[in-house]
């Protein structure tokens, strides 16, 4: 098992943060996965079954929570017991957790808590790129921000003993170009011993107003000491390449910089900052005081950027300060290269010749799989339903909706929204709604918009696509499983039973890849006046793929195919694929679901032996 | 020293296993290696691209005209990164087209092979493949990312050397499965012989 091993490994960041936490021996462990830091967890999850499975004691308890308020609630309280915990989310994660996250601020922590949020500029898996460090100054939290994979081990352990020293949680904050980088990393040895804590009674822990005031002035002065450690860190530090030019910068920003300083031959000094709150501000004051002119490079928000030009004025410090709107450096999307080469050149009036941008290609967005049995449901919703039903949608795989020839998704804000928007749909407009939501987001955001949709009689139906697993990030488990994420027995939630226990009236379990079945159950759930709400169950393909050795194969009898393409256009299964003019099943990607053939007008679509 | 590859693809072709197989070899062999890779919706056919940087490099990620070498694993996706190839640089590709879905909808045109293969022998040198047909004779299609590794062994664009990507190849795959893989990487490198 690599994540055990010694020496020196090539990690990804989420798995150098895993063996940091390992290093560090963190005795609790919790996380709502989301990409991109779900491999963290993925991680101790793998040592915590790999350790089980070879008889060994498991150092530590994981979890994953059913969404990221819990997880954080969870760890807080296991820190309050005298517990190292660590808890995993991705950058929108700590929005629902943020509730817990400001008051436990005041409250502060005993053992070391690490709160890692994996933000995701140019939102490559993500409904926004909110740039999590405007979190750390708004909560009033320590921070730190790795650049490399080394780094975010390193960290890693550092923010434990940090968060011990302030009685403080920590926040870690990656970007997918770190969580998802691989590089060298240098192992230290592990000592894991599991232990239980003990909550002592009578702290100031209770938030009551009077307490809350309290607190707010203690976690300010904490936060005053922060900044002494800040100005004293080693992750905080200045390299100096000659001249009188300074650069700024931080994250995965920083091996842009760094790299360029090297091929374009710069003459400056740069300071790269690894905690990021507080900032160092005297340090950062005798640096602009060295410097001539100086550029900040950090990506999204000019968190950074405003502050060093506060600490400028304070200081009376004239240096120029570039940042935000100069060359090619702007507040949305993430850096790479050419944007930092690019900016560094007009900054420093050297030679960079612009490279030409690719031609637009044909887009290859991912596509729901074939098999999945959520193309199934849209196709026999689509079947039934009216043109103007207005389709909100959430957070999974099933998003893919949204594209042709399905446009199942009209609506999508954030976890749980589908329910919580189709409320509003339906009160506010006559139109039909028909809400999707996943299993593990259902349980995640969708119990309370449920609860609100029955108590105020909202007339529209709810879809849960129950395909038994965290499909989108990697099939972690979820509250509707009977094993959690140590491999244990767990509770599994009857579905059905919750759904009927808090009082909806109109209720149908379906398998979507019965079409008719599926076509029909949509069909009383429209007519049906009030709430209704259909699972519709059936796992994950890929899931079922790994399980099930045998499977059926089809193929197109071509005789009896009268070219209507139905089974392209309208169900849009990516196994089936144009010969010249014969449509044709591609035998490797085909699962044997079994749905197309129901599909089909002519009952081309045969049945053939593997 | 600096190397940069490229390595792209569709979901599912084992676009990051290959990447993966050759930043190990390289720290095998001694050297500094950072990679880039995206996760998430690669699995659903979504396209893939990973970028593996050897030596006195920081950033995981490649800039435009930077790249030694791209080993594409589908011709579409070898020009869809082709700005990232220095232009005496190579491209070594898989012949076989991906159609995406969308397009068999009417949403966008594939283009034809022979347009994408002219486009990109403007831009630098061109080495094409057929690795789905190799690793096929091999025993699997699903050797065929181990097919582009000893294509690109052989065309000496690798800066990790033959016996820590041999190591490494067998450390990766599951035991019973090392002789078909073996002979996957032999024939690779047999077909840039030729």
């Amino acid at each position: 098992m690599e994540l055990l091993g010694e020496g020196k490994k090539v990690l990804l960041g989420n798995g150098a943060i895993a063996r940091g936490a390992l290093e560090a021996d963190v005795d609790v462990a919790t996380t709502y996965p989301g990409t991109p830091s779900s491999e963290i967890a993925d991680s101790l999850s793998m040592v915590a079954r790999y350790l089980k499975n070879s008889g060994k004691e498991v150092p530590f308890y994981f979890q994953y929570s059913v969404n990221e308020k819990v997880a954080l609630e969870f760890a807080a309280a296991a820190s309050h017991a005298g517990l190292r915990a660590l808890t995993c989310m991705k950058h929108v994660g700590l929005n629902v957790a943020s509730d817990a996250l400001m008051t436990y601020a005041y409250v502060g922590c005993k053992g070391g808590h690490v709160i890692v949020t994996a933000d995701d500029p140019s939102c490559h898996s993500s409904q926004n790129e909110q740039d999590n460090r405007c979190y750390a100054k708004f909560a009033a939290l320590p921070m730190l921000e790795p650049s490399s994979p080394q780094e975010a081990k390193d960290m890693t352990v550092e923010a434990f003993v940090l968060s011990e020293k302030l009685s403080l949680p920590v926040i870690l904050r990656t970007t997918t170009r770190v969580s998802h980088a691989r590089g060298v990393v240098k192992l230290a040895p592990l000592n894991m011993t599991f232990k239980k804590g003990k909550f002592e009674k009578g702290g100031l822990t209770v938030t009551v107003p009077a307490v809350a005031r309290k607190l707010h002035p203690v976690l300010l002065e904490k936060m005053e000491k922060a900044k002494e450690i800040s100005n004293k860190s080693p992750f905080n530090f200045v390299e100096d390449f000659g001249g009188e030019y300074g650069i700024i910068t931080s994250g995965v920003a920083y091996n842009y910089v760094r790299e360029a300083v090297d091929d374009l031959n710069l003459k400056c000094k740069i300071f790269k900052i690894g905690m990021s709150n507080p900032l160092p501000d005297k340090k950062i004051a005798e640096f602009l005081r060295e410097c001539k002119k100086v550029i900040v490079v950090e990506e999204l928000e000019p968190y950074i950027e405003e502050q060093v030009k506060i600490i400028a004025r304070d200081e009376g410090i004239g240096v120029d300060i570039y940042g935000k709107g100069y060359g090619k450096l702007k507040r949305y999307y993430e850096y790479d290269m050419d944007i930092v080469y690019s900016t560094l050149a007009k900054f420093f009036g050297v030679e960079w010749e612009e490279k030409e941008e690719g031609e637009e290609i044909t887009d290859r967005p991912p596509v729901l799989c074939p098999g999945c049995p959520h193309r199934a449901t849209y196709y026999a919703v689509k079947q039934v339903a009216k043109p103007d039903t207005i389709y909100p949608t959430d957070i999974g795989c099933y998003t893919l909706g949204l594209l042709p020839p399905y446009k199942t998704a009209d609506f999508l804000l954030c976890m749980g929204s589908s329910i919580g928007t189709g409320c509003g749909f339906s009160k506010a407009t006559e139109q039909p709604v028909i809400s999707f939501i996943g299993d593990s987001t259902f349980y995640h955001a969708g119990l309370p918009a449920l609860v609100n949709a029955i108590h105020h009689n909202h007339n529209f139906v709810v879809v849960i696509l129950d395909n038994s697993t965290t499909a989108m990030t990697g099939h972690q488990p979820h509250p509707g499983n009977d094993i959690d994420g140590m491999g244990n027995e767990a509770i599994s939630m009857d579905m059905e039973k919750v759904v009927r226990g808090l009082g909806v009236k109109h209720v149908e379990v379906v398998d979507p890849r019965n079409l008719n079945e599926a076509k029909e159950a949509v069909k009383r759930a429209l007519e049906y006046d009030g709430l209704s709400v259909i699972i519709s169950k059936a796992p994950c393909i890929l899931l079922e793929r790994k399980y099930k050795k045998e499977r059926k194969l089809y193929q197109i009898n071509q005789e009896k195919c009268r070219k209507c393409k139905i089974c392209i256009t309208k169900f849009a299964c990516p196994a089936f694929y144009f010969d010249g003019d014969d449509v044709k099943i591609n035998a490797v990607l085909c699962t044997g679901c079994g749905v197309c053939p129901q599909v089909c007008p002519f009952d081309a679509i045969e049945e053939v032996a593997e | 020293m600096k190397k940069s590859i490229v390595v792209a693809g569709v979901g599912g072709q084992g676009v990051i296993t290959a990447a993966n197989i050759l930043a190990r070899a390289a720290l095998r062999d001694g050297y500094n290696v950072v990679m880039s890779e995206l996760h998430g919706m690669a699995q659903r056919g979504g396209n893939v691209e990973c970028s593996v940087r050897i030596g006195d490099v920081y950033s995981p990620m490649v800039g435009n005209e930077t790249a030694d070498a791209i080993i594409s694993f589908e011709p579409l996706e070898a020009l869809r990164n082709l700005q990232k190839v220095r232009k005496d640089g190579l491209v070594l590709t898989d012949i076989n087209p991906i159609i995406p879905p969308l397009v068999s909808l009417g949403i966008g045109k594939y283009p034809a092979v022979e347009e994408i293969f002219d486009k990109i022998s403007k831009h630098c040198r061109l080495i094409k493949i057929n690795a789905d047909e190799i690793a096929r004779k091999a025993g699997s299609i699903l050797t065929k990312n181990v097919v582009m590794l000893g294509a690109a062994t052989a065309l000496n664009i690798l800066p990790v050397s033959e016996e820590s990507l041999i190591e490494t190849i067998k450390e990766t795959v599951p035991p019973k499965y090392i002789e078909m893989n073996m002979k996957a990487f032999e024939m690779g490198k047999e077909e840039m012989r030729k």
